[in-house]
């Protein structure tokens, strides 16, 4: 966590996004978020399936259109729904690694050319510096530069998530989407990769959005941590306070039931009290979303839709949670 | 380790594949127990053949292009390799059930949740129809699924991903096994649902004293459930012992290592996670001396030039690494991870 705080690169304010699925019925996949991420800072996002946090990623690099809310850059807003023109200038200062190293590379393209394409598209770079350009990013996510003329299925799923996170940075970002990088990865895999991007990070000065559901993890990564469900944010604060202090009953239910690789913790572990599964984020009803599972619910929360404030007991103003009990 | 019965033994189990690459050796010689009311979690990485050892036990690999080189697999007297088949019943799904990593694609879409579980008993009990249907309400009922009657009507599309994972034990449990494989039974599912998933495996154990082998690469889900963990490496078990063995006394750098790589509680933001460089071995002609010596910090020369045997170093506890050889000079590699701090060696 950075002292002073450092400029807002990205803010979300009040972004929305809605899906039409026919007859009526509306998926609620990010609804009123409000977000900022400070320059260099790693925000981590953590959720279930279907709370919106890839939806979210998205719409904030311009991916979706947003149904409502804006997104600022620097400050600038940027449009409603990208034109050629947006997504052309975007490319240059915010980016997205996915999920599924295997489903997210062309198999018909080349290594090199899945790298160059970005370039070659958005500049003037002339085809014998894109290839250069190629060489050096193969170098510096720890492949070789005669890799280039591979195509991805001659990779391991570690090796083709290192050529997604070079398609990625040889455009020079400021900000990366990071959409659960290591998640497709085993265990000794992903340590080499999340520390690949802590090296790219500092030495680029990258502000990167890590989403992922691997809470141990995105504990480890990032800076601050904010936690979606059904759409919406429930609690957003310094990492290891919404890790081993949670606040909001969600948080709570998230953190109890992250298995550590410790067997004495965990034969100290009660058995989940929370039951019940994440409803449909479709037609979802006013108050609160957590409120039908929650332990603690009270009359307010089927009324009120909980909105994020900094907790009446909280001595530092750095965590806002979205609960009725605060 | 406790004195239960074992009910399975698997002694010397070899399996290959035949590819257009040459023969995969994708199991070398793996041999372990399973005791009854007890759980056992192999634990590895992709292509370690954790998976491959209990599918060719249980007769699911198919053959070819997959061949079973060498082993017997124990189960009440009877080898399982060779017969498959108890008082003229397959013991497949009725004394050893099975539990599928993804549920979603693993049931069929075009029969009822009911029918599904139903089947398993009229084909392996004789059940009517009525008998099995009025059954197979029961066992949603028990693996606390809401309204199971209702639900025993409805189609795999309308149930959620926990509560499909949910109807696959209740149809492994239809015929109480006495030994259950779950083969990466909450890799697909949140968080949140894989705890209700651990803790429902682990109440129905207590109530029926069955066997539990789970398949996982998730050490945290070990560490939740396991009574004895096997870790398995290229084709071979690599450390195998307690869960206290292995986690607190671990004698394997390949353990100690899968442990670094993972940020546990302590590690504070800024320290750096230790991955173990390189990758697996190529299982078409495997190394000749030790299957980890390209990953391992600790490598000796001798690591590459001779095949480790598995030794002990406990109570119930080997390693299969040349570190723990009563010859060795070095000390036991591993065992100050830096963030782990210091563990106790156990001579």
């Amino acid at each position: 966590m950075s002292e002073t705080p450092a400029p807002i690169l990205v803010e979300a304010i009040g972004l929305t996004k809605f899906f039409n699925i026919g007859r009526g019925q509306i998926v609620h996949a990010v609804d009123n978020v409000s977000l900022q991420v400070h320059e260099r800072e790693i925000v981590g996002l953590v959720g279930e399936t279907g709370s919106g946090k890839s939806t979210l990623g998205k719409a904030l690099i311009g991916l979706h259109d947003k149904t409502s809310g804006s997104v600022r850059y620097r400050g600038q807003t940027l449009p409603l729904k990208y034109g050629p023109e947006d997504f052309r200038e975007q490319a240059k200062r915010a980016q997205m690694i996915f999920q599924d190293p295997y489903s997210s590379l062309n198999p018909r393209m080349t290594v090199g050319e899945i790298i160059g394409e970005g370039l070659k598209l958005n500049s003037s770079t002339s085809a014998n510096d894109v290839r250069e350009q190629v060489a050096e990013w193969l170098r510096r996510v720890g492949l070789e530069p005669d890799h280039m003329s591979r195509y991805p299925h001659e990779f391991s799923g570690g090796q083709r998530q290192r050529i997604g996170i070079a398609r990625a940075l040889i455009m020079g970002p400021e900000f990366v989407v990071c959409d659960e990088p290591i998640s497709a990865l085993d265990v000794s895999v992903q340590a080499q990769v999340i520390n690949l991007l802590d090296d790219l990070k500092a030495s680029m000065g990258l502000t990167l959005l890590f989403i992922a559901h691997d809470l141990s993890m995105v504990r480890y990564v990032s800076d601050r941590v904010a936690v979606m469900y059904l759409g919406s944010l429930v609690e957003i604060g310094p990492a290891n306070k919404v890790f081993f202090e949670p606040k909001h009953p969600y948080t709570q239910l998230l953190v109890g039931s992250n298995p550590e690789p410790d067997p004495r913790t965990e034969h100290r572990r009660r058995s989940t009290l929370i039951k019940g599964e994440i409803p449909s984020p479709i037609n979802v009803p006013a108050g609160c979303r957590f409120a039908n599972r929650c332990p603690h619910v009270m009359d307010v929360c089927r009324q009120v839709t909980p909105i994020l404030h900094v907790p009446k007991d909280e001595t530092v103003s750095d965590r806002q949670v979205a609960c009725h009990l605060y | 380790m406790s004195e239960r019965d074992v009910v399975l033994e698997v002694e010397d189990l070899k399996v290959e594949f035949d590819t257009y690459g040459g023969i995969v050796h994708a199991v070398r010689g793996v041999s372990f127990q399973v005791r009854q009311g007890e759980t056992l979690a192999i634990v590895g990485e992709s292509g370690c053949g954790k998976s491959v050892t209990m599918q060719s036990i249980m007769g699911l690999i198919p053959m070819p292009p997959g061949r079973i080189t060498s082993g017997t697999a124990m189960y009440r007297g009877q080898d399982l390799i060779r017969n498959k088949y108890l008082g003229g019943r397959d013991i497949r799904g009725s004394a050893i059930g099975m539990v599928f990593q993804d549920p979603m694609t693993s049931l069929n879409p075009t029969m009822t949740i009911g029918d599904q579980i139903a089947e398993t008993l009229q084909v392996h009990r004789g059940f009517s129809k009525s008998q099995a249907l009025a059954r197979a309400v029961e066992l949603i009922a028990m693996v606390r699924i809401p309204d199971a009657a209702k639900r025993a009507s409805q189609y795999p599309f309308e149930f959620s991903g926990g509560m499909l994972q949910r109807s696959m034990i209740a149809m492994s449990l239809a015929c109480e096994p006495s030994i259950l494989i779950a083969d990466e039974p909450t890799t697909a599912l949140d968080v949140t649902i894989q705890a209700q998933i651990l803790d429902l495996l682990m109440d129905l154990q207590k109530e029926k004293g069955m066997a539990i082998v789970l398949i996982t690469h998730d050490l945290g889900v070990v560490a939740r459930m396991a009574d004895d963990v096997m870790v398995m490496y290229a084709g071979e078990i690599v450390e195998s012992g307690t869960i206290d063995d292995v986690f607190y006394r671990g004698a394997h750098p390949y353990t100690m290592g899968l442990r670094a790589a993972m940020p546990s509680r302590e590690l504070g933001a800024r320290q750096r996670l230790t991955p173990i460089d390189g990758s697996p071995p190529d299982l078409f002609s495997p190394p000749s001396g030790c299957g980890y010596f390209a990953r391992c910090p600790q490598a000796m020369r001798m690591c590459q030039a001779q095949h480790p045997y598995l030794m002990s170093v406990g109570t119930a506890h080997h390693s299969r690494c040349w570190l723990q050889h009563p010859d060795s000079t070095r000390q036991v590699p591993g065992l100050s991870i830096p963030h782990l701090g210091s563990v106790p060696v156990q001579s």
